[in-house]
Order: structure tokens, then sequence, then C-alpha cells
């Protein structure tokens, strides 16, 4: 720890109205957010939404068209990457090809006048599973240990926050799972904030403890990832995480603690808390693995809403099998069976009724 | 034959053909040059040499042409260090900082190779030249005495090897400089390093294959170079190729030529054994 400690006082990560503006593109746009001291906080979207150039504009290596990026109290906008308290795991690694796998970890350490540096990057090696690597190239290792290589070089350093730029996106499956349980204990461990910026939303759900869905440079939904699943805001985010099925629909207002909505030529309602607009037109939503099919509107539960249609499509996944419903009006619903060994397959072509505890429903602005 | 037994002979037979061209123009002649440069020094090309073995050849040029040859290694080694700093700012901002323009100015660079080395070296005669309108500038603004010359002088001559030799620099480092990862700048850069560490800790280090194949390939022709020395300097600035060229042309001592020449030969190569070796152990810089 000597020399180490730094002077500032560590504290929330805070962007204010933050945009990066590319010609006429908006990169990032107007994003403002605060990620809390010591959280695993994570960037979800697709490529190209802007997510990693707000990772490169809290690095530094990025120049804000305008905004602010503020640690604690302190604006750090202006400060050159070289003297943020922040380091990044880069999407490709970027290990020094010509610096050994200790000079590597060393490197920030050196920069700084820090010594001794043996301890030190002794003890990060050992911390990423690499003891007795230290002498070896990046380029005698493999994917995972280059990852995690990268990883020890930038906590090396204690930095305030650490950015992790789809660390994980050049690994294989397996290695990728081992490496997001490594990834969620070092970071446990060392205290230090998580910004994981990734494009695999399972990742981003498994790991952080906020997730904040990003689209076309603006922040569509931020919350816990449980809380984001069970009540997306829109519907970007409703299909970006996971998959659902929105029906088209009217809203007519609340009785009784419900939005009653008009949709399939049917009505149906929704609780309150779990309606993002009351009037006017919206999209209800279900999730697959919500809804349960049976074979006629008499099975349907006492208290649970259905729509009718007929089976095309059938396919086994495995741990559940995937129906897609096609109703009257043309809509195509899916639906998740588990294969728990109780339910008996239905036939492609058969009539069914696919129905729903209401208040695993969630309604949606259509203009989201 | 089997398939197997051709597989394996067609490397050699590939290499047949150079090979052969390499022995018979190459190969002979140096052979040739090594028995001249033992041959008894007294004989002439009129009477016939006589093959002594004369060792006592090498010390003997060493002896009598010893200004030269150092001058030779010096000029080269100071034209070496004014190509350095030409080229490798030159190198760098060709391969990093010049965008759509990085084409245009590779051109600018080998363009002069367009046209003859003479030719090229007799220009920088006329620009250098007493008459001329650079030394008629620097007479006015006094940097030159009244009497002052630039032709005929060590930096003339200096001049000449840096400007002829630089592209041989200047192209292996641009295309090590251009291989450079740029994402390995901004790591260093997000690891506390200043644009000036970044420089001397990731740039410098990465580009030293093409900075060592560059001085290898600036140094060799510069300090066997005769055609500088005799253009833009005097006999007081002549090098060791001057020398050659007038053993073998004018004075007609091919013993002392041909010992010159593979000493020369034999000085280069150590340097380029020297050179490669370090580039071969890690942390020269």
């Amino acid at each position: 720890m000597t020399g180490m400690a730094r002077e500032t006082p560590a504290g929330d990560l805070r962007l204010a109205n933050l945009t990066r503006r590319f010609g006429a593109l908006s990169a990032v746009d107007d994003l403002s957010l605060t990620v809390g001291q010591g959280s695993f906080f994570a960037l979800l979207g697709a490529s190209g939404c802007g997510k990693t150039t707000t990772l490169r504009m809290i690095a530094g290596l990025e120049e804000p068209t305008s905004g602010r990026v503020l640690l604690g109290d302190r604006d750090i906008t202006a400060l050159r990457p070289y003297r943020r308290p922040v380091n990044t795991v880069f999407q490709s690694y970027a290990l020094f090809p010509h610096l050994s796998v200790f000079e590597n970890v060393a490197f920030g350490l050196r920069r700084r006048g820090i010594r001794p540096v043996d301890g030190e990057v002794t003890r990060m090696l050992s911390l990423v599973q690499l003891d007795g690597y230290g002498s070896r190239r990046p380029a005698q290792l493999s994917g995972g240990e280059q990852q995690r290589v990268a990883l020890a070089r930038a906590l090396v350093n204690r930095p305030q926050v650490l950015l992790l730029d789809e660390p994980l996106g050049a690994l294989d499956l397996t290695l990728r799972r081992r490496m997001q349980v490594e990834l969620k204990r070092i970071q446990t461990e060392v205290g230090v904030t998580f910004v994981h910026v990734t494009h695999d939303q399972e990742e981003a759900i498994t790991m952080a403890d906020t997730v904040a869905v990003m689209n076309a440079g603006r922040i569509e939904q931020q919350g816990a990832p449980a809380d984001i699943y069970e009540f997306p805001a829109t519907a970007f985010v409703a299909n970006f995480l996971g998959q659902s099925n929105l029906l088209a629909g009217e809203a007519a207002g609340v009785s009784g603690g419900d939005v009653v909505v008009t949709a399939q030529g049917a009505r149906f309602s929704v609780p309150v808390g779990r309606a993002r607009a009351e009037r006017g037109p919206v999209q209800l939503g279900v999730r697959p693995e919500k809804l349960r099919l049976v074979g006629s509107a008499d099975q349907v539960p006492q208290g649970h809403q259905h729509v009718t249609g007929v089976v095309t499509d059938a396919s086994y996944l495995g741990v559940s099998t995937q129906y897609l419903l096609r109703t009257g009006w043309g809509a195509e619903l899916s639906v998740f069976v588990a294969n728990s060994g109780t339910s008996t397959p239905v036939p492609v072509g058969s009539t069914a009724a696919a129905c729903w505890d209401p208040r695993h429903a969630f309604l949606l602005s259509a203009s989201s | 034959m089997t398939r197997l037994a051709r597989h394996r002979l067609l490397p050699y037979l590939l290499l047949l053909p150079g090979t052969a061209w390499l022995l018979l123009f190459f190969g002979v002649p140096l052979a040739q040059l090594a028995a001249a440069s033992l041959y008894d020094p007294t004989g002439s090309l009129s009477t016939g040499y006589a093959m002594t073995w004369a060792l006592g050849n090498y010390p003997d040029v060493v002896q009598a042409y010893w200004p030269q040859l150092s001058r030779s290694f010096g000029y080269a080694g100071l034209a070496l260090a004014l190509a350095l700093l030409l080229g490798y700012p030159l190198a760098y901002a060709i391969a990093r900082k010049a965008g759509r323009w990085k084409n245009l100015l590779l051109v600018c660079v080998v363009a002069p190779m367009f046209t003859s080395f003479l030719v090229r070296t007799l220009a920088w005669k006329t620009i250098l030249s007493d008459s001329g309108a650079l030394v008629g500038l620097l007479r006015d603004v006094h940097l030159l005495a009244p009497d002052g010359r630039l032709l005929a002088t060590p930096f003339a001559v200096v001049l000449g090897l840096t400007y002829n030799f630089l592209p041989f620099l200047v192209l292996p480092l641009y295309a090590s400089l251009e291989r450079l990862d740029h994402r390995l700048l901004e790591a260093a850069s997000d690891l506390y390093a200043s644009p000036v560490q970044a420089f001397r800790r990731v740039t410098l280090p990465l580009s030293r294959p093409g900075l060592v194949a560059g001085t290898l390939l600036f140094f060799i022709p510069a300090s066997g170079d005769y055609v500088n020395a005799e253009l833009l300097g005097t006999p007081n600035e002549y090098m060791i190729g001057n020398v050659i060229d007038s053993a073998f042309l004018v004075r007609l001592d091919y013993p002392q030529g041909a010992a010159l020449s593979f000493l020369l030969m034999a000085v280069i190569l150590a340097v380029v054994f020297g050179c490669l070796r370090r580039a071969g152990t890690e942390e020269v810089w």
C-alpha cells in the first residue's frame, strides 16, 4: 500500500449532459448518469449505440463536445488521460508486445515513479491467477491469459474507476463464463468501481449491480438487472434484454387499480404499477417464459388472461421448448414451456391458448 | 522418383538459378578480388602480378590511407546522425499524422530516385557553388565570411551523403511506424505515460526494427560512397571509396585496391552484425 494511497477522496462517477458529435452524428447525446462508488455498472447496447464512446470519454481518450465528467467533487473533463485516476481494460487488450508480462503490469507503476514494483506486480498476477507468468511475452499467452494480464495491468494502479471495454468479447463461451465469475470475484475483492461496456445482455445481467441500456447515444433505462428485465421502460429495452411479446393496443384509462387495454379484439388489464401509460396507443408486453400454453380457453386458470391462436412452430431448446402462436389478428407470440417432464408436447397446427397472470404483464407507451 | 523425394528436392531446384547466378557473378569475382588483395605489390598491370600471399598489403593500406578510412566512417556516421534527426520525425509524420497526404508524401520521399544519383549530386554542386544564390545569401547575412564557401568543404560532402541516402533510412522506418498499433499508445496514455514517456517506452522500442534496417541501409552505401566526395569535396575530403576508385582506375594498383575493398567490407560486416545482435537483445534503449 505504501505510496499507493490517493490524495483525492474517491467518490461517485458522474456524467453530466455528456455529448459527443462526429459531424452531424451524435454518438453520445446529452447523457447523464451516476455510478456509485464501488459498484459494478454495465453499459449495455448494440454496436454503434455510443457505449464505447462514453467509456472513452471517461478515460479521456475522447473529448466530449459538451458536458462534464466528474469523479467525486472533482471535474476531470479537461484532464489528459495520463492524469486521470481511471484505467481501462481495452477490447483488444493492447498489451505491449515488446515487454514481458511483468513489465506490462508494472508499466503504470513505473510511469508514476513508484518503487519498488515487485511486490505489487506479483500480488496482482496472483490475483488474476497468473503466478509465474511474469517473464513471458504477451504473444506466448492464450486469449484468456492476455485478458487477465490486461486486467492486472489496469488494476495494479488502484484506479478509482476501472473501465472495461467488452473485455470478454474475444473469448469462447466457456472461458467467457469463467471470466465473468472471475471478474465479479475480483471486483468484490478490490472494491473498485467497475464500468463495464458490453453488447452481451447475459453478461450485463449476471455481473452488474446496475445496468444502463443504451440506444442511439441515449440511456433508455437504468436500474438493477431484475428490475429492468421484469419491467422494461421501452420496447427497445423489452427486446434487447431478453425477448418480449408486444401486442399493440389502446389503453382506456384506470379502473379499480388496473389499466384497461383493448388489444387483439379483446380486453385486458394491467396493474397500474406496471403501466408506463394509462391512455392512448400502447403496447402490452409479456415475457415468453411468463406465458402458459393450454389447449383451449376453458382451461385458462382463474384470474389469467389469454389469447388464442394456432401453433405454427415448436423448437426444442433443451431446457425448454419454444412455441410460436399465431393469433387470429396476425400477431405472433413466443411461448417458452419448461421441459420439466410434466407437460405434454403441443403439436404444430393445433389451436391453443396462451395465458398469463396480469401481474406479469407490462404496459408501454406505443411511442417509445 | 517418389512424390516425397520430389517434394524434398523442390526447394533446392528453386534455389538453383539464383545460386548459380550468385556464384558466377558474385562468388567468382569476390574470390578473384580476394586473390588480388594478396598479390605481390611490386607487380604492375603491364608486367603482370605474382601471387605471393602478401598479407602485408593490409597493414600497408591501413597505414597509407588511415585518414581516408577514418574520414569515411566519420562522414558516414555524421550523415547518419543528421539523417536520423531529419528522417525519424519525417517518417513519423508520414506514418502517423499525414492522413490522406500519406501517399503523396511517400512519393515525394522516393521521387528523387527517379533521376540519376550523379545528376542529383551535380545539382547540389550548382546549389552550393560560390556564385550561387545560397552562398550569396549566407554571405549577405554574414553567416558566411565574404570569402567563405560551402562547396569543396566537409560540410558539402556530409550534406550530399545525408541527402542521397535519406530515403533508405526513411522507408523502413516509415514501414515500422505505420504498423504501430495506435491503441498501444492509448493504452500507454491510460497507464500514466505522458506523450514523451509513451514515445520513449512504446513508439521508439516498437520502431526499432525499422530503425536498425534503415540505419544499415543508410550506413553501408554512405561509408563506401565516393561520388559525393568527388563532386562536392576536394582531395582533402576524399573517402575510402575515392581511394579504391583511383587504385583500380587511375593508379592501376590492383593489390592495394583489392585490399582496401576487403577491409571496407570487413568493417561494414562487423558494424552490421554488431547492430543486428544489439537489436536482437532486449532493452537496447
